[in-house]
């Protein structure tokens, strides 16, 4: 498969006067076409920033400082690519919807209170296509609504009318509204109860097979990635500290503190075991600890982590990357 | 504490303020003394006098020194808004903190009190209240001031108390069976403070301008000089259309800074207490200036 | 009937039924006033008349006026169900300081000025501060921004008063651009447009004071309203939709940063009345305000009470109106049915 997106060398500072902090750094990620790549990761470790740099939607005090997003066109859309972060706020209104969306957490309030849903999809659909007709948006609506299972008779309703469940699969729907090459998500199914979670995510799964577009996945739910995911990045302290197939992060964790995270979830199928959570609590941004962020509450550190950088790296059985000195140098480590 | 004296509004607001306090404290003495000018003396052979090096913003029509008038009305002005406040903030504790701790009956009736003074045509009421008292003194018009304008702090102190109400540790507390009145002023109370003194602040300044609108309306006591009733005399002897703008200018102006000092104050607290307010403007200044 | 009108009528009854106890409240307070003060302004009001008139009163109107002020040796109960029927009846009694003009005359000659010169510089601040605060709120910290807040935090502060008796000394004292009382041009034909056009130039300067002094709190209200409303998931959603920035502001940001504004146009629209009284002292203009202040100045109690009573009727007709557009522009509240103000 194409790739559709690149992130080269990604930073994002909250720029704070005399001192500024960093939410996101050196990020690189790359996304195929129809892929579904999981970004998980503790609240503050960046990545919801990382996001909202992803779909050029970061607001003072946030700023990109370095690094390049490309965007690679399909053909049928004129092809070519398009680095993001470069490109005028003329050029991203052309792009926006048509090429990525976005799906927010709540979808209380990622809808319009005093809209109607019917005029929430019909100014997206009349911006991205020129002269469309009025009973075009309303058949266009219609269909969307019916890929999640609402009832079109539904659209008149305004947003604190309908149901948590209802409200969010509206905004998966709207999201797919001008056939976007990529859909952001972030953490789309926290807001909602567990049956609605599992049916939320089946419809994903489904329409992406159907329509092929690609999903980044933001949660903190690592769990809920393994079913969902091709690939996994595990974020941590506004680093990427592992990246690999959803399979081998789960059946075998590089990193440490990806090890900590997969003990910590109850797997969603799975009989009941003992469940470890990871002791310390994350660092805080305005002043992370030297060397690797992790090392503080890592129960197999090296002399060196406190020193060292890990660079993001093959790891040993080539099954993906990892940040983490232990790889390295892996006859450094301690028999445990 | 040490934050609020490093943060430039709050001591910007803090220092005029001082400087009307002192005024009020010992303006008196200061005019007599350093000025050589008394706020009551009546002089008809300088009536009118535009500023001079001897008197220094000029003089009223009865000859009196516009100065040390000024430095002797922060007192009565001062003094109306202090009482106003003290009394309206109480009102308002009384019924928002009752209203939002107690809930039922009691929220229904103090709170269709507290909308029913938010819909009155205040600033009328109290004029015809005080038009219909013969004689009003300061402490009269300030009570008037007071018993009318406690209605919208009592609505922000509702809502928030009841916000307060629902935590976790209160409705613990009161389960354990801690008196609802202990409850108030142990829980509730202390997490108001900040919303209460800024109440206050605004209370303050409210009264100042109430009282010089009541004056100039020809409502004030006849013997105090306070910067409303300043204007007043200057607006009844033609000060505008003889063009005599020493006197006039200077007390509204005192009013003025005193309002922007409770307003800095005001601001300065706010930027302390949610620091995300001032960095995102920042930030946002920096990005313009980049842009 | 659905649910939904169902639930909309029994709001719309809540609201209406606040409305009525606040009408009957005020109506009541109108009555107390004058007998619980200290003193008997009934007896004030016959001697003032008596005075004036130099000789003594006809026993009927000294009657009426103690209807009106209370001191009649008649049951509370009994004075209170007279001052009622006599409001129904529209009576609000004989101004005294204008001897014999019916109260409801004098406020009916007032009201047309105060209307026109107060409600068109109401509106205009408010339509004025609530567009550039927008605008402010949208892009914080542009040179627009940092010179405008901090001006109208200070402006907020000045009393209106002062401001209006500035500019009169100003433009009209010193510039001579504007005339310095009335208005309008005392010589002109009421149907000529020469007549008009004074009117137009006479209420230009008092309208510009209103709209510059009250622009501030409008522009600070709705600068702070819309800066929260832009960290909101929904307009982040709509900047990703790629919609313009225009539709973003007025469709989304502003459109949810007006509602609170909307409560504050209303009461400052039922306060037209109550503020005019400091412009229209300032200017020496022929409204309601400057009737209220003659009416304080003389004493006159039944043409203060008249005024009270009219003015918070107004204040309560005002809220009651807003309240129900209220309902129309924010669809949440014909879901819950709204809190009363």
């Amino acid at each position: 498969m194409s790739v559709l997106l690149e992130a080269q060398g990604l930073c994002v500072d909250y720029l704070g006067g005399e001192r500024s902090v960093r939410a996101c750094a050196e990020v690189d990620l790359t996304l195929r076409r129809g892929e579904i790549l999981g970004i998980a990761g503790e609240s503050g470790s960046g990545k919801s920033t990382l996001i909202t740099a992803l779909t050029q939607l970061q607001r003072p005090p946030a700023a990109i400082t370095a690094g390049r997003i490309l965007l690679h066109r399909d053909d049928a859309d004129g092809g070519g690519t398009v680095d993001l972060t470069a490109a005028d706020e003329k050029r991203l209104r052309a792009l926006r919807w048509r090429e990525m969306s976005i799906v927010l957490q709540s979808a209380m309030d990622a809808l319009n209170p005093v809209m109607r849903l019917s005029a929430q999809f019909a100014d997206v659909l009349r911006e991205h296509r020129r002269g469309i007709t009025k009973e075009a948006v309303a058949a266009r609506t219609a269909e969307l609504l019916g890929m999640v299972g609402i009832p079109a008779e539904r659209s008149g309703a305004y947003p604190h009318e309908m149901s948590g469940g209802m409200r969010q699969r509206a905004t998966i729907a709207l999201a797919l509204a001008c056939d976007p090459a990529l859909v952001v998500m972030d953490e789309p199914t926290t807001a909602v109860d567990v049956v609605m979670q599992r049916q939320i995510m089946k419809q994903i799964l489904g329409l992406r097979r159907r329509l092929g577009f690609a999903v980044v996945f933001v949660t903190h739910d690592l769990s809920l990635l393994l079913e969902l995911a091709d690939r996994i990045a595990i974020m941590y302290a506004g680093r990427i500290v592992e990246i690999g197939a959803a399979r081998a992060i789960h059946d075998a964790p590089q990193h440490p503190y990806t090890r900590g995270l997969r003990d910590s979830f109850p797997p969603l199928h799975a009989p009941l075991s003992v469940l470890h959570g990871i002791p310390g609590t994350p660092p805080d941004p305005a002043d992370p600890p030297p060397g690797c962020a992790f090392h503080p509450r890592c129960d197999r550190r090296l002399d060196a982590c406190d020193r060292r950088l890990p660079r993001l790296g093959p790891v040993a059985d080539g099954r993906g990357l990892a940040a983490c000195l232990l790889h390295e140098h892996p006859e450094e480590a301690p028999v445990s | 504490m040490k934050p609020a004296l490093r943060n430039p509004k709050v001591l910007a607001g803090s220092a005029i303020a001082l400087l009307v306090v002192l005024a009020a404290l010992f303006g008196d003495w200061f005019s007599v003394h350093a000025l050589g000018q008394d706020p009551h003396t009546l002089d008809y052979l300088v009536i009118n006098q535009p500023p001079s090096g001897h008197h220094l913003l000029g003089t009223t029509g009865s000859g009196e020194d516009v100065l040390a008038q000024t430095i002797a009305g922060a007192r009565g002005s001062l003094v109306v808004g202090l009482v106003s406040a003290l009394i309206s903030t109480a009102l308002g504790i009384l019924f928002g903190v009752c209203a939002g701790f107690f809930g039922g009956v009691a929220d229904t009736v103090l709170n269709f009190i507290t909308n029913l003074f938010i819909v009155m045509p205040v600033f009328a009421l109290t004029l015809i209240v005080a038009g219909y008292l013969n004689n009003t003194g300061t402490m009269t018009i300030a009570l008037i001031i007071g018993v009318f304008g406690w209605a919208g702090g009592a609505r922000s102190l509702r809502a928030q108390t009841m916000s307060l109400r629902g935590r976790d540790h209160v409705q613990a507390m009161r389960m354990l069976g801690e008196s609802r009145t202990r409850l108030v002023f142990s829980e509730v109370l202390p997490r108001l403070y900040p919303l209460i003194s800024a109440m206050f602040l605004h209370a303050v300044i409210g009264g100042v301008l109430a009282e010089a609108g009541l004056a100039f309306l020809g409502v004030s006591s006849p013997n105090t000089i306070s910067w409303g009733t300043m204007i007043q005399n200057a607006q009844n002897q033609n000060a505008i259309i003889n063009g005599l703008w020493w006197w006039f200018l200077p007390p509204g102006f005192c009013i003025a800074a005193l309002g922007t000092a409770t307003g800095l104050i005001n601001f300065g607290i706010d930027e302390i207490a949610n620091p995300r307010l001032g960095a995102a403007r920042r930030a946002a200044q920096q990005a313009v200036k980049a842009a | 009937m659905s649910s939904g009108t169902r639930r909309r009528a029994i709001a719309f009854a809540r609201r209406l039924r606040f409305y009525v106890i606040a009408a009957w409240s005020a109506v009541t307070l109108n009555f107390l006033i004058p007998r619980l003060m200290p003193g008997d302004p009934a007896q004030a009001v016959v001697q003032q008349l008596e005075v004036k008139n130099g000789q003594n009163l006809p026993p009927q109107t000294v009657e009426a006026i103690r209807k009106l002020l209370g001191g009649v040796h008649e049951n509370i109960a009994v004075q209170y169900w007279h001052y009622l029927g006599n409001l129904f009846t529209g009576n609000l009694g004989i101004s005294t300081g204008n001897f014999p003009t019916r109260v409801t005359t004098l406020i009916g000659t007032a009201l047309p000025w105060t209307m026109l010169l107060m409600g068109v510089s109401t509106v205009l601040a408010f339509l004025i501060g609530t567009g550039i605060g927008a605008l402010c709120g949208w892009r914080p910290g542009t040179r627009t921004d940092s010179v405008l807040s901090p001006l109208s935090t200070f402006l907020a502060a000045v009393p209106y008063f002062w401001v209006a008796l500035f500019a009169l000394w100003l433009f009209a004292f010193r510039l001579g651009w504007f005339p310095l009382a009335g208005g309008h041009d005392p010589d002109a034909d009421p149907s000529s447009p020469r007549y008009w056009l004074s009117v137009l130039h006479y209420g230009l300067l008092p309208a510009l004071t209103i709209v510059f002094s009250s622009c501030g709190g409008w522009l600070l209200g709705m600068r702070n309203m819309t800066l929260t409303t832009t960290g909101e998931d929904f307009v982040l959603l709509a900047r990703a939709k790629g919609l313009s920035n225009t539709r973003v502001l007025f469709r989304y940001a502003a459109r949810n940063a007006m509602l609170p504004q909307l409560t504050g146009f209303a009461l400052a629209l039922g306060a037209i009345i109550a503020g005019s009284v400091l412009t229209e002292t300032v200017f020496t203009y022929p409204g309601v305000g400057s009737l209220l202040k003659q009416a304080i100045d003389n004493r006159d109690y039944p043409l203060m009470q008249g005024i009270l009573l009219f003015t918070t009727l107004a204040v309560l007709v005002a809220n009651f109106l807003a309240d129900s557009v209220y309902v129309l522009v924010d669809p949440r509240t014909r879901a819950q049915g709204g809190d009363a103000s």
